[in-house]
């Protein structure tokens, strides 16, 4: 129930799936909302502060979710063509490197000067990297990039599972939304 | 012929030495002895500054012949730092300084007038995101002499203002005032 097997998946797998779908439509929804406020905006600090913040959480999920993929059964591709299945394992890799990417160049623009990122003020997380003048721009590059290349990703991997609900009529929909299947 | 020579060369280097009388002083950008600093306003009630960390320029300076000096500074923009990354890529953006369609901006005087000691007022034209504007303000010579290391130096200090609505950047923050400073040490050619 809890653990993945050899054909479905568990309940933790499907939570951090659906945990990381509200995330990445939320960020950058608010992402692209944000940088549209101006200066005199009354969210225009807290926007920012509330990505950034969201962002140190969702980066914590993606570890976790990241260390329970690799402790549990990865289920079976259910397609009967075995090249399809191959696309669609190197699909989800793809799906895990970008989104890493875009948590790490995301911290990397707003550590760029050396300053932590505070996490609503529960703790916060330190600079590392502070190559001041390029840093920012390159990584800010990268995440917007990133990010629209995610989505494009995401409206991909959304089709290939309705096309496996609605033209193959297998459990590949399913089995992300009922544990043990 | 030899003395022919001597005469030429003599004469040579007499006119060099004309030509070079307004001493042609290099900004010490190398040494980091010069800085081109901004300030605004924040919301009205506090200072920011900054700097433009990368710049490069020289000047004729001659104590005797003031009227002669000239200068010309060259400004990476996008090296400009106010101790804030994720503002600093924001002023680079295209709601301020463009660096991308603007990556230099210029400072090139076009006369100079001695108004005391040490004292005078600049003009020149500034060019900033593509807007080329004259500016006249105050600068005062801080010194002049031999350096430690066989070298001769001296320093100016100026101070102007800039509107950001003069040079296409009031569309986020207003029409609003900004000081630049320039502080330059020039070696002696």
């Amino acid at each position: 129930m809890m653990k993945n097997t050899q054909t479905g998946y568990g309940l933790v797998a499907i939570l951090l799936h659906w945990i990381m779908v509200l995330a990445i439509f939320g960020m950058f929804g608010l992402g692209l909302y944000m940088v549209e406020l101006t200066y005199y905006d009354s969210w225009y600090h807290g926007s920012l502060e509330t990505h950034k913040a969201i962002g140190v959480l969702v980066a914590l999920v993606f570890v976790v979710r990241f260390g329970w993929r690799q402790l549990n059964p990865s289920p079976a591709g259910l397609s009967t063509k075995k090249l399809e299945n191959t696309a669609a394992h190197f699909a989800h890799l793809g799906l895990y490197l970008v989104i890493a990417v875009l948590l790490v160049s995301g911290y990397l623009i707003s550590t760029a000067d050396g300053r932590a990122v505070d996490v609503f003020g529960l703790f916060s997380v330190p600079a590392t990297l502070t190559e001041r003048g390029s840093q920012e721009e390159i990584a800010g590059e990268v995440h917007e990039i990133l990010a629209w290349l995610l989505m494009a990703m995401v409206a991909v991997h959304a089709l290939a599972a309705l096309k496996h609900h609605v033209i193959n009529k297998d459990n590949t929909l399913k089995r992300m939304l009922k544990p043990g299947l | 012929m030899k003395k022919l020579l001597i005469a030429l060369s003599v004469s040579a280097a007499a006119m060099t030495a004309t030509v070079a009388n307004a001493a042609d002083y290099v900004i010490d950008t190398k040494g980091a002895h010069a800085s081109i600093n901004f300030k605004v306003k924040h919301l009205g009630y506090s200072w920011l500054t900054g700097r433009f960390n990368s710049f490069e320029g020289d000047f004729e300076w001659d104590k005797a012949k003031p009227a002669d000096s000239e200068i010309e500074v060259t400004i990476d923009v996008a090296s400009i730092d106010s101790n804030h990354a994720e503002r600093d890529k924001h002023l680079r953006s295209k709601d301020f300084l463009y660096v991308d369609e603007y990556p230099t901006a210029t400072f090139k005087s076009t006369g100079y007038k001695a108004t005391g000691e040490g004292k005078g007022e600049l003009t020149g034209e500034f060019t900033l995101r593509g807007v080329t504007k004259t500016l006249t303000f105050p600068v005062s010579q801080l010194g002049e002499g031999k350096d430690p290391w066989g070298g001769y130096r001296t320093g100016f200090t100026g101070t102007t203002q800039i509107m950001l609505g003069d040079f296409n950047m009031d569309g986020y923050l207003g029409n609003v005032p900004v000081e630049l400073e320039l502080n330059v040490e020039g070696i002696r050619k």
